[in-house]
């Protein structure tokens, strides 16, 4: 399906066929994503656990076609956290924006995908991996389309370990100053940083009322609901010039119940064997049992 | 024997004409001539007071936050923008640095930064505030461009030229007042060379053009042959102009307000061995150290770049060929 063909079929009063729709994307992206977990393998925590926000913002929510990228009024979504893309790229395969057989040559010299995003690849608005930039980007983008009159929105997935960055605070601060209300940061609360649970190194919370008292609209939601999401998302302000934030919990590694919310399951490159009982696992037929190496990246 | 070595037809009587009044001036010119371009500021104003009620809406200014800064005007050159970002030398260039790399730099983005108070423009701020790595770090970065204007004439000749060229540049601002008048048209990538000589070339950039200026007339009155070269763009370089100097001069200076490392002195080393030319040079710059804080006369008399001193040093090497 197309991001239209998703969209309309969320249009009307069928929201349950809608959001099992959803379901079925977000499921046929985390084996996209799975299948990138080897041969050098990839952040996979961190990408399962925003491809249900991913999938939600893309088909329900953000105006972006990749056929009319020069409209002016279309809206952008920047993944800051970056070692997330493979989530990226799994949904933009689904969604035909990209050549899935291009994921083949993931890591490899004959294409650009590799760990953190590069633009070349359709659908990457910017460059990531440095964590802390992309909220400052995107304050500028938000900036030029309120200087033009315009009417897009930008989205800025950002990692709850990518808070620990002052940079963030910075653009936070500027963000409520500037009165962007066509700015929408999104945190991906799955509750680890590299190695190690947020709150056990640098807590975070209240994370809400640190954004709220930052002068930021700030919400809560479950990341991985698919009906909370839509209420969210839909009641996004428009008008209150303020910028949103919307906390989204969700759990590392979400779907493969042999890694989720594990501190030492954030990078992992598995053999093909254990990608064969994860994917197994995914689809709900078999547990994995995991005995490859767990790696320490950073 | 004294040599008027002033390039024929190229005089310093001649002089090319600064296109606007002042930097305040030339922006306001250009930005209603460019809507793309937009002036920015981490609440550094000091050269751009005028802006906010000129720009309107296209004055864009973050506070204390130059890495906010540098990401925001990559962003807005995303969409088209050309931002003009102003802030102090030091905090720019370093503490935004990975900002300038990664968002300016990877996406070769049209942003302007113009580093202010540069070099011994500092003056009695102290270490924390010298920016005399900016070069070095700046040209490190693939597809950054660097001007190093000399005073605010040079400023206001390559102005409309820096900001319409589509590369990102570092702009090491200086606007103080010229010790001569500028007489070359400015090209990007060509040095002006105010005079050829054959016993030594003073090759320098930005605050220290005037003080070398006076020390080449002192040269002059011992007898010697002196070149004088205003490199404006130190990348980027004009090699032409470096190497015709080397091949005519028996001593090469160069002079600058940055560290020894990486600087000027790096650039005609660099530029020197591809060529495969090994002649004598008297690097003066900041070796392996800060300089003393003081009031700016001050600090070119106690750390020895005021003409006076160039001249001594220049003398003193030359008496050892």
């Amino acid at each position: 399906m197309t991001v239209n063909e998703y969209r309309l079929a969320s249009v009307g009063s069928d929201h349950a066929a809608a959001h099992g729709d959803l379901k079925a994307l977000a499921h046929r992206v985390r084996r996209r994503v799975v299948r990138l977990a080897t041969d050098g393998g990839c952040f996979i925590g961190a990408s399962l656990s925003c491809v249900d926000l991913l999938a939600y913002l893309y088909t329900h929510w953000l105006k972006v076609d990749q056929q009319r990228l020069d409209d002016p009024d279309r809206d952008y979504l920047l993944l800051s956290k970056g070692h997330d893309v493979p989530a990226l790229y799994g949904l933009l395969a689904e969604l035909g924006w990209l050549d899935p057989s291009r994921l083949q040559r993931h890591l490899k010299v004959d294409d650009d995908i590799y760990w953190h995003p590069n633009r070349r690849i359709p659908g990457v608005e910017f460059h990531s991996g440095s964590l802390g930039h992309l909220l400052s980007v995107g304050l500028g983008i938000a900036l030029d389309i309120r200087l033009r009159g315009g009417t897009g929105r930008v989205v800025v997935v950002l990692g709850d370990g990518e808070l620990n960055e002052g940079s963030i605070w910075e653009s936070v601060l500027v963000a409520a100053a500037k009165g962007l209300e066509n700015l929408v940061a999104v945190v991906d609360r799955n509750g680890f940083q590299a190695n190690v649970a947020t709150e056990e190194l640098l807590p975070l919370e209240p994370l809400t009322d640190k954004f709220a008292t930052f002068g930021w609209h700030a919400r809560r939601v479950d990341g991985h609901d698919f009906s909370a999401l839509a209420e969210c998302f839909d009641t996004v302000p428009v008008g209150c010039g303020r910028p949103t934030v919307v906390i989204a919990d969700t759990v590392r590694g979400k779907g493969l119940p042999s890694i989720e919310a594990r501190a030492d399951r954030w990078f992992c490159n598995f053999s093909a064997d254990e990608v064969t009982q994860l994917l197994g696992e995914l689809d709900g037929t078999r547990s994995a049992e995991i005995t490859s190496e767990v790696l320490l990246v950073r | 024997m004294y040599v008027d070595d002033a390039v024929s037809g190229q005089g310093p009587s001649t002089g090319a004409v600064a296109p606007f009044p002042s930097y305040e001036a030339g922006l306001t010119t250009l930005l209603a001539r460019d809507d793309r371009l937009i002036v920015m500021t981490a609440e550094n104003r000091a050269a751009i007071r005028g802006l906010p009620t000129v720009a309107g809406p296209r004055f864009i200014d973050v506070g204390i936050c130059e890495q906010t800064l540098v990401g925001a005007a990559a962003g807005l050159a995303l969409r088209g923008r050309v931002p003009i970002v102003h802030a102090l030398a030091t905090f720019l260039t370093m503490r935004a640095f990975e900002f300038i790399r990664t968002d300016v730099g990877i996406a070769g983005l049209p942003v302007k930064l113009v580093g202010g108070f540069p070099g011994f423009l500092s003056e009695a701020n102290g270490p924390t505030h010298q920016a005399i790595e900016d070069v070095a770090l700046m040209r490190g970065i693939p597809g950054m461009k660097v001007w190093c204007p000399a005073d605010e004439q040079d400023l206001l000749l390559g102005l409309d030229a820096v900001l319409s060229d589509p590369a990102p540049w570092y702009l090491r601002y200086h606007a103080g007042p010229a010790a001569t008048t500028h007489h070359a048209p400015f090209e990007i990538g060509r040095a002006e060379v105010f005079s050829e000589g054959t016993d030594v070339t003073l090759l320098t950039y930005g605050l220290l053009f005037g003080e070398c200026f006076r020390a080449a007339s002192m040269l002059r009155t011992h007898g010697l042959s002196v070149g004088l070269v205003n490199l404006r763009t130190l990348k980027p370089i004009d090699r032409g102009a470096i190497l015709t100097a080397a091949r005519r001069s028996a001593l090469l200076v160069t002079v600058e307000d940055h560290f020894l490392t990486g600087g000027l002195f790096s650039i005609l080393a660099e530029a020197l061995i591809t060529a495969g030319l090994a002649v004598p040079v008297l690097p003066l710059a900041l070796d392996e150290r800060w300089f003393k804080p003081a009031l700016l006369p001050d600090v070119l008399a106690y750390e020895g770049f005021t003409a006076e001193s160039i001249a001594d040093r220049v003398l003193r090497r030359l008496s050892q060929l």
